[in-house]
């Protein structure tokens, strides 16, 4: 039988499929279609200091072989979270939880730091990059000196283990990679989503209310494998790679650029129980090449 | 669990141009079917999102739903032939609350009119139809046969009353007492019917529609704007909606 466990900072994980954050809710709406049991993890809902309205609709619109979205990170807060909806998770499934925090000082990044030091999440997930808030973490992922620090800080409040998620929307990713590693994260998670836009000829307004979103999807794929494998070369710390995963053999490709947890996104919205044809895609490829631990494969892509 | 099905399309008509209304194979989904609640359609082609699209009826193993052709998605649902098998999710979300007995107006504007269809069969029923011209009246048949007291509009006159369904429903509403109102259909019909009911103090029942996502609650993408405050400023049109309380929205 195949080994897909994974050892990410120390957590197991029975298999290196997670969500990204933002795409499965606090994980009850897809245990509907797939028991959570079936992930090695998911990444909860992007949470703030204190609650958020978000933006107003539309938020989300359709692109070639994407999707745009400016959700603007609405969520009940941190202390909510911590107090009502963690337990809850923990009593009814066994499976990893990954929290997501994003702030508009180091002080706040720190603060949920510790807030969610003490809950069961395995993983707190420190979001620099959404592009959807006006004083939003992309302005601290943008900036290598800022990163270093920013993670430096909320290290010294976090007790588990500490990964920085990081923005596609800067000239040099290994750059920002490098100081988050610098700054004491135990690993880095790639990408967020390209700022992107699309506009109704017709009315010439852009589709979304908020004007620009995040683009997601198939689309983004390359670029995301493109920077999974200059991050894995830069860094030494462990890799959660996501961006426009489809299938099986998206996962495998994230996985031989350098990817040890991957992450699965806006793939379940056409297909809820993806992770159920992605599971069985990826036991056919180990049997195919004779893998016995998946783990062998993690950043193996041979370039020509 | 829930799951999602693949189902046989058995009936496909062009009810107007550009406008269709397909019947599937569906018995999971008929059984558990509620009036105003909506399929997710995973249309084919180069889309990636599905298509969230009103059920319009359903009875013993089919569900009938109706569409217009308006973007990619929509064009590529369009091509599907009897025979042809659909991926869909459903039925989702939160359909119209009814009460026996209630005495209820039914409005519904342009293809707004598919979801009401099951309103219109229920006792003490008025129903105003609204459609931009002759051409587009879609359902007539259909609705008369649900029930006897069905007023067709359109905004040119050029067919049945000449105006807007809103004011003929207003000129009913003068005469007769309603116990609630129940509504489908463009913003602006949506609007007025709100404020109609609001100034009137009727109950309303509002069917929204949004750009979605997952159409689970999980993506929150499709959030309509409520009187709620902080997170609860937006509710998801999939989980929460897609019918809502009047007096719960703001549009």
């Amino acid at each position: 039988m195949a080994k897909l466990e994974i050892d990410y900072c120390g957590v197991k994980f029975r298999n290196p499929i997670v969500t990204a954050s933002g795409t499965f809710g606090f994980g009850y709406e897809y245990n509907e279609y797939v028991p959570l049991e079936e992930y090695g993890g998911f990444s909860a809902k992007g949470l703030t200091r204190t609650e958020r309205a978000g933006n107003p609709a539309p938020r989300i619109a359709e692109t070639p072989s994407g999707i745009l979205n400016s959700v603007g990170l609405q969520n009940p807060g941190v202390e909510v979270f911590a107090k009502y909806i963690m337990p809850e998770l923990k009593n009814s499934f066994d499976t990893n939880v990954i929290a997501n925090i994003s702030g508009n000082t180091i002080e706040e990044y720190a603060e949920m730091a510790e807030i969610l030091s003490d809950t069961d999440v395995a993983i707190i997930e420190m979001n620099i990059s959404c592009p959807n808030v006006k004083h939003g973490g992309l302005a601290f992922g943008t900036n290598a000196s800022v990163v270093e620090e920013l993670t430096g800080e909320v290290k010294k409040h976090c007790k588990k283990p500490l990964v920085v998620k990081l923005s596609p929307n800067v000239t040099d990713i290994t750059e920002i990679a490098k100081a988050a590693e610098a700054g004491g994260a135990d690993g880095v998670s790639l990408i967020n989503t390209l700022l992107g836009m699309k506009i109704d000829i017709n009315t010439r307004r852009p589709i979304l209310a908020n004007n620009m979103g995040g683009l997601s999807g198939p689309a983004v794929k390359p670029v995301a494998i493109r920077m999974v494998h200059q991050v894995y070369n830069a860094v030494n710390i462990p890799i959660i790679g996501m961006g426009g995963v489809m299938s099986g053999a998206d996962v495998i490709e994230f996985m031989l650029a350098g990817a040890k947890l991957v992450a699965l996104g806006t793939g379940m919205f056409r297909k809820p129980d993806l992770i159920l044809d992605v599971k069985r895609d990826i036991e056919a490829y180990m049997s195919r090449f004779k893998i016995e631990d998946i783990n062998d494969i993690i950043g193996q892509v041979q370039l020509n | 669990m829930k799951k999602i099905y693949s189902c046989e399309l058995i009936m496909k008509t062009e009810l107007c141009r550009g406008v269709y209304d397909y019947v599937v194979k569906a018995p999971e989904i008929s059984e558990l079917a509620e009036i105003g609640q909506f399929l997710h359609i995973n249309c084919g082609g180069k889309t990636l999102l599905r298509r969230p699209i009103s059920i319009c009826d359903f009875g013993e193993g089919f569900v009938r739903f109706a569409f217009q052709v308006k973007g990619e998605g929509t064009t590529e649902l369009a091509k599907r032939e009897v025979g042809d098998m659909i991926d869909i999710m459903g039925p989702l979300g939160h359909g119209f609350k009814t009460t026996e007995g209630e005495k209820a107006v039914v409005i519904g504007g342009g293809i707004g009119v598919f979801p009401v269809l099951g309103l219109a069969r229920r006792k003490n029923t008025a129903v105003f139809l609204g459609f931009r011209n002759k051409d587009m009246v879609v359902m007539e048949d259909d609705f008369k046969e649900a029930c006897d007291n069905v007023t067709i509009c359109t905004d040119d006159g050029s067919y049945g009353y000449d105006g807007f369904a809103i004011a003929a429903m207003g000129e009913y509403l003068l005469e007769n007492k309603a116990d609630i109102i129940y509504c489908c259909g463009p913003k602006p019909m949506l609007k007025a019917v709100k404020q109609i009911a609001e100034h009137m103090n009727i109950p309303c029942q509002l069917s929204l529609e949004e750009r979605m996502g997952c159409g689970i609650g999980a993506c929150l993408t499709c959030v309509c704007k409520t009187t709620g405050t902080g997170m609860a400023e937006h509710k998801q049109v999939c989980t929460c909606g897609p019918v809502f309380d009047a007096k719960e929205v703001v549009l």
